[in-house]
């Protein structure tokens, strides 16, 4: 077993997308992205297209990462937000339900106190999300019978071979 | 920690680049940017100093294509691999799903690749993970130099279990893919047992 793995089905991204879009109308943000906290998008709102949403991800969790190595330096738990402020467009990124982290991408049509207000809101929703698929995940691995097995349980080399072929 | 997204049907692992201070790392990564087919492969993010050694990351996702339905993407990063960055590898380290060690294969390195690989093991230890039990090989780097350790001393001071290992020259290509390949196929078969 390698950290604790990160499995989002159907129901869940449904949510989770329904939870960012909802805060990204409320806080009258641009974009709002919800990342793990090893560097991948799980689900966004808004204004994406223009974003590279890859990168975004990685930097974020870069960030988070070294600020969190910060507050330890200085025997805080962690520092559990961060705002970036632009000429035009600003960042406010926490860390939501332990394993994740939310970032909004919001300019002079909103406020830093209004993205706050609305990201508390929100982020007790994603971590209510998180618990039950942590919860699942577990449930399913005493079980045995994660849907990922069925699936999976026949990869073979051929199948890796072939991913590098061309 | 890999991320399986059914809604995407998308798998996404995480590899990390680890070795000495200019061993490759970065070069691996530069290597595999230039030959990748745009559409498969994100920006390679490098977060270096003005001389450009590695400050924090190197950074590079990777679309490796289909598998049983699923879109395959790997995260490869580097750490910086200066003694002093310490702090930083740490913190690349988490979460990772596999690591490639990089060794550079020149004789005055040996003792710089012992100390590195030592640090890669307590930097893991911190994570309650173990080289043992996750998807671990080694490239050994720079074969084309005059001054290389023969391949047999390598192995038996960086590699006494014999797990995979690939001879390399990053700026050339060799071994690159290769060593890739090999990681990418230890990860995708720890997922499948996982569950």
């Amino acid at each position: 077993m390698i950290g604790t793995d990160l499995t989002l089905y159907e129901e869940d991204a449904r949510r989770l997308a329904a939870v960012l879009q909802r805060l990204c109308e409320d806080s009258k943000s641009r974009a709002v992205f919800l990342i793990a906290k090893a560097g991948q998008l799980i689900a966004s709102a808004g204004e994406t297209a223009s974003i590279d949403t890859t990168s975004l991800a990685s930097l974020t969790a870069g960030n988070i990462a070294a600020t969190g190595g910060l507050a330890q330096l200085l025997g805080e738990k962690e520092f559990s937000v961060l705002f970036h402020e632009g000429e035009k467009d600003h960042l406010h990124i926490s860390v939501v339900g332990q394993r994740g982290i939310l970032v909004v991408l919001f300019d002079r049509r909103s406020s830093l106190g209004l993205v706050r207000l609305r990201v508390k809101r929100a982020a007790e929703d994603i971590g209510q999300v998180f618990t039950e698929m942590a919860e699942r995940t577990q449930r399913e691995a005493s079980q045995g019978r994660a849907a990922f097995q069925a699936q999976f349980a026949q990869i073979t080399d051929d199948d890796i071979d072939n991913l590098f072929k061309g | 920690m890999s991320f399986i997204n059914y809604a995407a049907r998308e798998i996404n692992c995480k590899l990390v680049y680890y070795g000495p201070g200019l061993c490759g790392k970065t070069t691996n990564l530069q290597y595999i940017y230039t030959k990748v087919e745009p559409g498969t492969k994100g920006k390679l993010i490098s977060l270096a100093t003005e001389t450009e050694r590695t400050l924090f990351f190197d950074f590079l996702p990777l679309d490796l294509g289909s598998i049983r339905g699923f879109k395959t993407r790997f995260h490869l990063y580097t750490v910086p691999g200066q003694v002093f960055y310490d702090a930083s590898r740490k913190l690349i380290l988490r979460g990772t799903d596999g690591v490639i060690f990089v060794a550079d294969s020149q004789i005055e390195r040996l003792e710089s690749n012992i100390e590195s690989l030592e640090n890669l093991d307590a930097n893991l230890a911190e994570q309650n993970l173990k080289l043992e039990t996750l998807p671990f090989i080694l490239q050994y780097n720079k074969r084309d130099l005059p001054n290389v350790v023969p391949i047999e001393e390598l192995q038996a001071a960086l590699n006494p279990r014999n797990l995979p290992w690939f001879e390399a020259c990053a700026p050339k290509g060799i071994g690159v893919f290769e060593t890739l390949k090999g990681a990418a196929r230890l990860v995708l078969n720890e997922l499948k047992k996982k569950t």
